[in-house]
């Protein structure tokens, strides 16, 4: 029952402009309709101020971190021919986590922790990716296994660092490793990363529908899997990168997003990447409009409403599409 | 198009596998027209030199040549414009549908920015129905049958419209009437002025639809030649260590094992 791409993406954007908007018309300064509507068109005012210089900025990054997330999210189920794989499998979160982590308890400033999430990422790439590659041909085992080490390495670091840290510092680490967007803004680095990956992968689109199929298959249609391989691995992770260090772990959205999508668009990846993309970006606007308002006036981690929200929906549809087949 | 252009050849090509020794200073040129059966007994590595044939496993020496130019120096994309392979299993891991399945023919012949165009698509309607999968377009392949699936690689195949197929194992998971009709179908292919080398269980089919014939012994050793003089009951009774009788049939010889007389174990 897939949808055509010509209905679904028009709508997406449509969906993506009204939850910025919702955004920025929620939140624990209350303002009526007519309040909201004047602040818009006045951004000097005190309410104009809080749209235009906190909740606007921080939906549009929460739109970010999600399309980066389902981005990345659709590249590692390619790379790892696994449904199931997530963009933190291979431990690019993990060590981005622990730079921050260090971070916080060295008295780092706010401003300089994304800078130190991106450190630790690359550091993580960079040590997967070195040991992994090796001499031989590609092998997407040897990739997972050394991914899936070094992220409980970093995992054991991170323990480390929250039973060293000061009681009063771990309620922010918390929220950072949950994922949180209270403290994101968005940077152009992190637009300039997700709009160059984003047309990357849409030229590759129809080489990872074959990649899908195995490596024979896709050296067999004409693909140099090597090359390919790594290539998607490198895109993946520069934009897992991104995202963890705008809003440290938020889980799930890589996970569930690319599965929703596949059911509402087909597999086909060049509906799908557009698709997922701006799917990503609406599901974390809205989410973090929810946390933030759910319990105001206290603030919850997106991380956990992500959870909440996504994986009763991921269960739900997933019952539903068994039943009709 | 010269003879030239589509032939598959190699020379002095060693290839092995874990202990095996699937062929040592293998020599072989399967030119257009020539539909080559691929015989030898389990574990002899068929799959294996149909794989290193493809440039998907490396060989110890020697070199694949596909129209003339080294496959091993090839651009994979060049090499997917003339040469295709029917592999033994494809996995799918989304709900694609068969339709776009057998569409990924097209990959190699399409650039970065090119969608199917209809002609495309008219091309995969009607490998689809050449495989007797007609109608099957919108079904999800995560839920084809065995010989299903089978088939519709093939048609992917046949959209991929290559001078040279490998076919690993073609008749596996069909029927009767499916295998009778994929043999006679590839023999068709071949009859273009194509070239193809099937890796085959069966004698029999060998024996009516192949001209030629490549028989690996497990050892490295191999021998090559026209059917009708590769295949005697000898031969075979020797290759596959099991008496073989030869029986004369109005289409041909035709080739069956004569009862070994094992008793069941106590």
């Amino acid at each position: 029952m897939a949808l055509p791409a010509r209905l679904l993406i028009p709508a997406l954007l449509v969906i993506s402009l009204a939850s910025l908007l919702l955004s920025s018309a929620t939140g624990s300064v209350s303002m009526s309709l007519p309040e909201w509507f004047a602040a818009l068109q006045d951004p000097a005012s005190s309410h104009g101020e809080v749209i235009w210089r906190l909740r606007i900025p921080r939906a549009i990054a929460a739109w970010m971190v999600g399309a980066l997330l389902a981005l990345a999210g659709c590249l590692m189920q390619v790379l790892l021919r696994n449904p199931l794989a997530d963009p933190y499998i291979l431990g690019v979160s993990g060590g981005a986590a622990f730079a921050t982590l260090l971070g916080i308890t060295l008295g780092v400033t706010a401003a300089f922790l994304p800078a130190l999430a991106l450190v630790g990422a690359l550091l993580s790439i960079l040590i997967v990716f070195g040991l992994a590659r090796g001499e031989g041909p590609w092998s997407g085992t040897r990739l997972l296994l050394t991914g899936v080490v070094t992220a409980s390495g970093w995992a054991a670091l991170i323990s480390l660092v929250l039973a060293l840290s000061p009681d009063n510092s771990l309620r922010g680490m918390l929220f950072w490793l949950l994922g949180d967007l209270s403290f994101a803004t968005p940077g152009v680095a992190s637009a300039l990363a997700l709009v160059v990956v984003y047309l990357v992968v849409s030229l590759l689109a129809r080489s990872l529908n074959i990649l899908a199929m195995g490596e024979s298959t896709a050296r067999l249609l004409g693909e140099e899997t090597d090359r390919l391989l790594w290539l998607v691995y490198l895109l993946a992770s520069v934009l897992t990168a991104t995202a963890v260090s705008m809003a440290g772990t938020v889980g799930f959205v890589g996970l569930i997003v690319p599965h929703l999508c596949r059911m509402l668009s087909g597999p086909d990846h060049r509906t799908l990447i557009p698709v997922a993309t701006l799917f990503g970006g609406c599901f974390l606007v809205i989410s973090d409009t929810l946390a933030r308002t759910l319990m105001a006036p206290r603030q919850l981690p997106v991380g956990v409403v992500t959870a909440i929200i996504g994986v009763p929906l991921f269960l739900l549809l997933l019952n539903r599409a068994r039943l009709r087949s | 198009m010269t003879s030239q252009a589509t032939t598959l050849a190699c020379s002095g090509l060693d290839v092995s596998i874990a202990d095996i020794q699937v062929v040592l200073g293998l020599d072989l040129a399967c030119r257009p027209g020539e539909y080559w059966g691929l015989l030898g007994p389990n574990g002899a590595g068929k799959t294996t030199l149909l794989r290193a044939l493809a440039g998907l496993h490396p060989a110890n020496a020697g070199a694949v040549t596909i129209a003339g130019g080294s496959l091993a120096a090839m651009p994979r994309r060049q090499v997917a414009q003339k040469l295709g392979m029917l592999q033994q299993h494809t996995v799918y891991l989304f709900d694609a549908n068969v339709l776009q399945i057998a569409l990924t023919g097209r990959h190699p012949h399409l650039g970065r920015w090119d969608r199917e165009r209809a002609e495309d698509i008219a091309l995969a309607e009607s490998a689809l129905a050449s495989v007797d999968l007609s109608g099957f377009s919108q079904r999800v392949v995560t839920q084809l049958s065995g010989g299903e699936s089978r088939r519709l690689a093939l048609a992917a195949l046949l959209v991929q419209q290559p001078d040279i197929l490998l076919l690993d194992e073609p008749t596996n998971h069909l029927d009767l009437r499916h295998q009778t009709r994929i043999m006679e179908l590839t023999a068709a292919v071949v009859g273009e002025g194509r070239t193809a080398l099937a890796a085959l269980h069966d004698i029999n089919l060998a024996a009516r639809y192949c001209s030629h014939v490549l028989m690996l012994e497990g050892d490295g050793a191999w021998r090559a030649g026209p059917t009708n003089e590769m295949l005697s009951a000898e031969r075979l009774s020797s290759l596959y260590g099991c008496p073989v009788e030869r029986i004369e049939t109005p289409t041909g010889p035709r080739f069956y094992p004569r009862s070994e007389g094992v008793s069941s174990a106590p």
